[in-house]
């Protein structure tokens, strides 16, 4: 903890991710509230998962992995959307079977690319230790586009979330936006695989807020809230992993879930307590 | 009196899948109108519903629009179970989604949105719910909290889609008389499989089962639903409203 200190301003990486943490929590508030409150958290799996496609395609053209993840977790996000509507298949079985194919993809692809892929578990497990300046500048710009558009939008994503028919019925443009949020849910994705890895994204957008609803019941707030324990579990993760030299993703997924213990625990020894002063007062 | 026509249905077939719930739909709405639309499960009534609120695109016919304001200003309460109740959202909120259309997409709500939507929450006696969010409520108090969403912008016509899925016997009474009150400003369409306790509020009834039955009067003899084919009680009104209960056998 006071190496973590004396060295996080000597050592340029651990700014690095700091900054990380910062827009993470920032991204995955706004987006995993959106998550869980329309209840896709299986949709956002199924996107995280088939962005590793994207990955492989990316490495066998040797493009930049992140670009390749983009855009098919876009075409996963919107295809999946596409399927079901269209296809008339059931919502759950298109997103199983678009997890699965961008896995499987990904894995030809990177067993036909010539060489070793040195890099692969950092897509799988992240590292936030090894977030590149370039990646911290998408993620700041794009931190900036998920807040502004969230701010804009804010009321009409908060009802069409809320009752989707009733928007349409007031004539809102509930598909397009719907859908321009999908496309945000697929980059918030992307662009956080550095800070945890695919395989454990899904609870960075899922824990702060689940901690949140705690103690908060409004959309806003919840988001709010679970951007700050987002940060917390991040950097109490970061340290931990630090000073135990174990791996970073793994280490702040287990902390955020320890903060998930803990507010639980809280919870139940201040209800309980409340319930002693009540009955205490009765018996006056 | 001259009636004013607000929504009009022609020939309109609409449904889904392959097979139409709806066929050859004639329908017309006018200004104090308030129909009872009756049917049986699978009938179409949410169907019809759907096409008249715009959110189902018909697979032909037309459907017009005749109201004064250029946004189609039609209030409208779910059924109970397409809401998600642990939502978070406060009831205030959901009663200034009612105003949405007004200043659509970008624009925050004004101190007149939400003073309207306060005096809509203190006019149904439920103003010191305005902070709780949903899922605090009982079902006869979310009800209350959809009907203000749906009148708050002061519609021209009024939709309620099976009222008494909300499970509130001491509400139910209420509300009735509430629409009562609001048919003076709105037209009123009410669709239900339970016209029980319903007939001596709505003027007019209309059937639903694939197709529309409907004759703009609050009387159908038998010999009119054995001809529509409509598997529905037989309801008439004379001095005293009473409901005659006769089932006959489905095809």
């Amino acid at each position: 903890m006071i190496d973590f200190l004396q060295n996080i301003f000597e050592y340029k990486f651990l700014i690095n991710a700091l900054w990380a943490a910062l827009f993470a929590s920032i991204t995955c508030g706004l987006i995993g509230t959106y998550i869980v409150a329309n209840r896709i958290v299986f949709l956002s799996g199924g996107i995280t998962h088939s962005s590793f496609g994207g990955i492989g395609i990316a490495y066998f053209l040797g493009w930049n992995p992140i670009l390749g993840a983009a855009l098919f977790s876009i075409l996963a996000a919107l295809g999946i959307e596409y399927f079901t509507e269209k296809g008339k298949v059931r919502n759950d079985s298109v997103i199983g079977i678009w997890w699965s194919l961008g896995m499987a993809i990904g894995i030809i692809f990177i067993y036909l690319t010539p060489g070793y892929a040195p890099n692969l578990m950092t897509y799988l497990f992240g590292s936030i230790l090894t977030v590149s300046d370039t990646n911290l500048f998408y993620m700041a710009i794009f931190s900036l586009v998920v807040v502004l558009f969230f701010i804009i939008f804010f009321k009409n994503i908060l009802f069409i979330s809320f009752d989707e028919k009733y928007a349409k019925a007031q004539g809102l443009p509930v598909t397009l936006i719907k859908n321009l949020v999908l496309v945000l849910v697929a980059l918030t994705i992307v662009l956080n695989i550095k800070v945890v890895g695919i395989i454990l994204l899904i609870s960075l957008l899922t824990v702060p807020q689940s901690i949140a609803n705690f103690f908060t019941q409004t959309f806003k707030n919840i988001i709010l809230l679970s951007m700050l324990i987002g940060f917390i579990g991040i950097i109490a993760g970061l340290i931990i992993s630090y000073t135990l030299n174990i791996p970073s993703g793994a280490s702040i997924i287990f902390s955020l879930i320890v903060l998930f213990g803990i507010s639980k625990l809280f919870l139940i020894i201040a209800n309980r307590y409340k319930i002693s002063k009540i009955q205490q007062n009765n018996r006056k | 009196m001259e009636k004013k026509s607000l929504v009009k249905l022609e020939s309109v077939n609409a449904g889904y899948g392959e097979e139409p719930a709806l066929i050859d739909v004639d329908f017309e709405i006018y200004k104090q109108d308030f129909i009872g639309i009756i049917g049986p499960n699978g009938g179409g009534k949410t169907t019809l519903l759907k096409v008249i609120l715009g959110i189902l695109k018909p697979y032909s016919g037309k459907v017009k629009y005749n109201l004064s304001r250029k946004i189609k200003s039609i209030g409208y309460l779910p059924q109970f179970n397409q809401v998600d109740e642990q939502f978070p959202i406060t009831v205030l909120d959901v009663v200034l989604s009612g105003l949405m259309l007004k200043n659509r997409i970008i624009t925050r709500y004004t101190k007149s949105d939400k003073k309207k939507a306060e005096s809509m929450l203190e006019r149904m006696g439920i103003l010191d719910l305005k902070n709780k969010t949903i899922g605090e409520l009982s079902g006869g108090q979310m009800q209350r909290v959809f009907l203000s969403r749906a009148i708050v912008s002061k519609p021209e016509m009024l939709i309620l889609d099976e009222p008494n899925t909300y499970v509130d016997n001491k509400f139910e009474g209420e509300l009735y008389e509430i629409l009562r009150e609001l048919n003076d400003e709105m037209a009123i369409l009410l669709v239900t499989h339970d016209l029980g306790t319903i007939t001596s509020y709505v003027k007019t009834i209309a059937c639903v089962n694939r197709e529309l039955h409907y004759h703009r009067s609050n009387v159908i003899t038998e010999k009119q639903l054995s001809a529509y084919n409509c598997p529905i009680q037989l309801i008439t009104h004379g001095e005293v409203p009473h409901t005659v209960l006769k089932k006959h056998n489905k095809e």
